[in-house]
């Protein structure tokens, strides 16, 4: 702390302006935060749909073989991360990043594989050395469909040609604005998410052109969608956990600028006791 | 007699609407499906569904997805959807220009593929949006 009034006064400024620009950054995660949040809900129906039209297909294709649907001996697994591009967003990055590595740890290169969300687990992962099987940086707050695709297609032609045999979801689930919890999710092989059946009622489809090339197409779309709604979870948390760490900074700051406004009047106070003190001895003193 | 469609796209619901007959290009061929139909599931082909409602035709230009038919409902499940009056002509023709350009200009950084695919999209959009345009717009008045 500081103990000269004019030092004080330069320290509670600078912390004014953080203060200001922190607040700034919080109320702009939570504008961000809103609209993933439709765009979340948004992109609901369209996967509960196709949930329903899979379970139904898988009913009367259960003989038909497909590969993302078959599993294998795993030699190598395949880990998508979803980070941010930048950081102030508290614990979000590290704590993705720790949950990834605490996977990985001591297994040999050859046997897993990162596909990078974000520029800050591309970094981290590349830095170290770790084999990097694709990435995307600088998706948009609010990404679409479109913006998910080609990483999406990459991944699941990869797992087709069988690059890797398993696939995990590393990402930040959103509870709500403050609360983001790690999961690790397993996405290929479908097996589980189809053995579930959502399929209602003994409606006999027509298939066409048959109930195997619609089961083809379908499974992929299928997982692509999967992973667009993981990343559009794990914004709508970027955007959370941001807001969260800029609101603490904000609270911080505050607290420190009433700290040195309490120290800045103390200052200021034992200043002019000593100059009274002076004035008083000095008026003694020609008595 | 109508029957209920709803267009979805992962993004959004693009359209949910009564309507009289789809018609598109199923992975079997032509469908025209009207109310009452036989339960069908499908994949569709990217193309221009044509959609005739109570007010008269509209369409769709749309990516490749599903189609599930039940007696009193469609759904349409496609990567992309878009109303033929909400295409930004200008776009879609400049977008046209660049994939011609690549086509035309090849070597070995083009991807061939894509171009081409960009290229069909573009023509897809422009296609769409004129011939809603001749059909005053629609679906416009119904988003």
């Amino acid at each position: 702390m500081p103990q000269n009034p004019r030092d004080i006064r330069r320290r509670i400024k600078s912390f004014q302006s953080t203060a200001q620009i922190t607040k700034a950054m919080e109320m702009v995660a939570a504008a961000k935060l809103r609209r993933v949040q439709e765009a979340v809900q948004l992109s609901k129906p369209y996967l509960e749909r196709l949930q329903s039209m899979l379970a139904e297909v898988s009913r009367s294709a259960r003989f038909v073989k497909h590969p993302l649907l078959a599993q294998r001996p795993v030699r190598r697994t395949g880990y998508l991360v979803v980070t941010a591009d930048r950081g102030l967003a508290g614990a979000y990055n590290a704590n993705v990043i720790r949950r990834t590595v605490q996977e990985i740890r001591g297994k040999d290169k050859g046997s897993y594989t990162i596909f990078a969300v974000g520029r800050r687990g591309r970094d981290y992962f590349a830095r170290n050395g770790h084999p990097i099987g694709g990435e995307v940086t600088g998706l948009p707050d609010s990404p679409t469909y479109p913006h998910i695709l080609p990483l999406a297609e990459k991944i699941i032609k990869a797992y087709g040609d069988e690059e890797f045999d398993e696939l995990y979801l590393v990402y930040n689930e959103f509870i709500n604005a403050v609360t983001q919890v790690t999961v690790m999710k397993k996405v290929l092989p479908l097996a589980t998410h189809t053995d579930e059946g959502t399929a209602t009622g003994n409606t006999q489809y027509l298939y066409e052109p048959d109930e195997e090339a619609v089961l083809t197409e379908m499974l992929p779309k299928f997982a692509q969608t999967l992973v667009y709604q993981a990343i559009l979870d794990a914004k709508a948390s970027e955007h959370g956990a941001r807001m969260t760490a800029m609101g603490n900074a904000t609270d911080a700051a505050k607290d420190m600028i009433d700290g040195l406004t309490l120290a800045l009047n103390r200052a200021r106070q034992a200043a002019i006791t000593t100059q009274i003190a002076e004035v008083v001895g000095g008026a003694e003193a020609l008595k | 007699m109508d029957v209920a469609l709803e267009v979805i796209t992962p993004d959004r619901v693009v359209l949910r609407t009564q309507v009289t007959m789809v018609s598109l290009r199923g992975g079997g061929g032509e469908l025209g499906i009207l109310a009452r139909h036989t339960p069908l599931s499908t994949t569709v082909k990217p193309g221009i569904v044509k959609l005739k409602l109570p007010q008269g035709e509209d369409f769709l230009a749309v990516a490749s997805g599903f189609l599930q038919v039940v007696p009193d409902r469609i759904t349409l499940l496609v990567d992309t959807a878009e109303v033929g009056s909400q295409i930004e002509t200008e776009r879609a023709q400049r977008a046209r220009e660049r994939a011609e350009k690549r086509l035309a200009e090849g070597g070995p950084d083009v991807d061939m593929v894509r171009a081409q695919a960009a290229l069909e999209r573009a023509m897809r959009r422009l296609e769409v949006s004129e011939m809603s345009a001749v059909n005053g717009e629609i679906l416009k008045q119904l988003l």
